[in-house]
């Protein structure tokens, strides 16, 4: 995950509570939204970015998987992410982030 | 009628590319010199993994980019194991030039004398000039004035030693200036390398197709050096420098910059231009980028494969009035990324892969090949950056299948026959779509084809920290409805 992204989400968290955040990744292949889910729930994984040993433990989803999608009126998610979901390969990403969210809940 | 500025062009009447083999700069690119300063046991694997000339020239995607094949004909990969059977120097978009040549081309357009080469470098590279079909039009007798004692000039301050091949010290470039920055040796090297590669291939353009160089107006520059001093970082004109050492003496010129999106703009400005009235005969050029050599080397270490970003590119275009056979550029058909269109990849495409096509009536299927990001996978796959072509395609496949022009099931097939592999040297620029020109021309004229092609670039304008805005510009060209 980029550095910028990686200190904005840092903010976030530490302005918000933890159960008022959500992290929706667009990542365009799995490897890169493991990666990404990775650094969100154990830290960054390359210890270049602000969340290095940082484990923020908050909840993450890819913006193609049906938990994310179920709650997107139709119409906007056609408009928003239509186009994109035709082109990516939405359940290699959903696993990938799945994965993530499972092992998280292992360790927890 | 005839004297109808609007029917009269504008067209693209020539297009040629070059490749000039560089693996002795590679560790002045600025990821290696950056990794190598801060590791410098790299060293032995990188020098290490660098290819020979005949291997770079017989590496497929080097044999599509200057018009051996078809992007589309292109082998199953693996590419960097192909053998180096029938791969020619000389090639039908131009020419694979080797490093001892580039260093020799480079002496012959520094006016300034910052380049000194080992006198047996000079001799050598003088020679193979002498023999260079282009070789007339250079001025030899500054490798005259180059020729100097390399560790001597490698030790002076402030000068960056210049090697052939990973360690054999050939060289040296010298700052211009002690104080100012942009006209330090690492800055002067990357402006002399893009001068030198964008004056190969509009000499090859002008000597090749037999043009009057006294006939062009105008030669726009769209590489992505920034030419300048500490007073205007930037603010120079390579454009106007590569028409002189090309000897085009009725020219003048300027740089058109928009990051890798450029030479699409550069088009358009030249067609309107000629479209106009303004000029009658303008040459878009644009020379290698040395900052992107080895931009990805860590990855092909990783994976056990040769340094592929090892050449530097060089492309120029001529754009002049309706010539009756030339691909037409559809000026009524310019697609642009306007500032609210969105930032996502799916509006930038729709902005310019459907906008335009809807303006002027015609069906994404009336395209028939696009043009887009042609970065080479084999490149940037190993580094984790993906398969760029691979994605924009599928996103233009999609904006078909969402117009009703194809089905799902259609969607690869419509990727298969108007995409291509990506075949590019990441050299940015050469990459977005400029280094399909000259196929664009051969595909749009006598047995090519093909009847349109969309060329469509986009240019990361967040990169420098003044806008969060991409960028991007398509232009159509289509088959000469009075021939061709």
């Amino acid at each position: 995950m980029d550095l910028g992204s990686q200190e904005k989400i840092k903010k976030l968290a530490d302005e918000h509570a933890r159960d008022e955040l959500l992290v929706v990744l667009g990542a365009p292949d799995a490897e890169a939204a493991e990666i990404a889910a990775e650094t969100i729930v154990f830290g960054d994984p390359t210890y270049a970015g602000a969340l290095t040993e940082t484990q923020l433990g908050l909840d993450v989803f890819h913006v193609l998987e049906d938990e994310i999608q179920s709650e997107v009126p139709d119409d906007v998610w056609e408009d928003q992410v239509g186009v994109m979901a035709d082109t990516l390969e939405a359940e290699a990403l959903a696993e990938a982030v799945r994965n993530m969210r499972t092992k998280a809940g292992e360790e927890a | 009628m005839g004297s109808d500025v609007s029917e009269q062009g504008p067209v693209v009447s020539q297009a040629r590319l070059v490749l000039a083999h560089a693996p002795g700069m590679v560790r002045h690119g600025s990821k290696p010199a950056r990794e190598l300063e801060a590791d410098p046991d790299l060293a032995e694997a990188l020098f290490g993994s660098l290819r020979t000339f005949e291997e770079a020239m017989a590496y497929p995607p080097n044999q599509a980019f200057l018009g051996a094949l078809h992007p589309r004909e292109l082998p199953e990969r693996p590419w960097v194991s192909a053998s180096a059977d029938g791969a020619e120097r000389f090639a039908p978009h131009g020419e694979h030039m080797p490093e001892e040549e580039l260093l020799g081309l480079m002496a012959a357009v520094d006016e300034f004398e910052l380049l000194t080469l080992g006198e047996e470098v000079c001799e050598r590279a003088a020679a193979a000039l002498d023999r260079h079909p282009l070789g007339e039009s250079l001025d030899l007798d500054r490798l005259g004035a180059a020729a100097g004692d390399p560790e001597e000039a490698a030790e002076r301050p402030g000068s960056l030693p210049l090697h052939l091949g990973g360690e054999h010290l050939v060289g040296a470039m010298h700052r211009a200036d002690e104080e100012d920055v942009a006209l330090h040796a690492p800055v002067l090297l990357e402006n002399l390398a893009a001068k030198a590669t964008a004056t190969l291939a509009l000499l090859h353009l002008v000597r090749g197709a037999d043009i009057d160089p006294d006939s062009i107006d105008y030669v726009i520059g769209c590489g992505e050096e920034a030419i300048g001093d500490r007073y205007q970082r930037g603010g120079g004109n390579l454009g106007k420098s590569v028409a002189a050492a090309a000897g085009l003496g009725e020219a003048s010129g300027a740089d058109l910059k928009n990051f890798c999106a450029a030479p699409i703009p550069a088009l358009v400005v030249a067609a309107s231009l000629v479209s106009a009235g303004v000029f009658q005969r303008v040459a878009v050029v644009a020379g290698g980028s040395l900052p992107k050599l080895g931009m990805k080397f860590e990855g092909h270490l990783k994976h056990e494969m040769p340094v592929l970003e090892d050449v530097l590119a060089g492309a120029a275009a001529l754009v002049e009035r309706d010539d009756g056979g030339s691909p037409r550029i559809r000026l009524d058909a310019v697609g642009r990324h306007t500032v609210k269109a969105g930032g996502s990849n799916d509006r930038i495409m729709r902005a310019l892969a459907v906008e335009p096509l809807e303006r002027v009536g015609i069906e994404m299927l009336g395209v028939d090949d696009y043009a887009t990001e042609l970065h080479n996978p084999e490149v940037t796959e190993p580094q984790g950056s993906g398969n760029v072509p691979e994605r924009n395609y599928k996103i233009i496949a999609a904006l078909a299948k969402r117009r009703g022009e194809i089905e799902r099931d259609d969607m690869d097939s419509f990727v298969a026959e108007r995409g291509m592999p990506g075949y590019s040297p990441t050299q940015g620029h050469i990459a977005s779509a400029l280094c399909y020109l000259p196929h664009a021309c051969r595909r749009l004229t006598g047995e090519g084809g093909a009847e349109r092609v969309m060329m469509l670039a986009k240019g990361s304008l967040f990169l420098g920290r003044m806008s969060e805005l991409s960028d991007g510009m398509s232009v159509l060209l289509e088959r000469n409805p009075n021939g061709g």
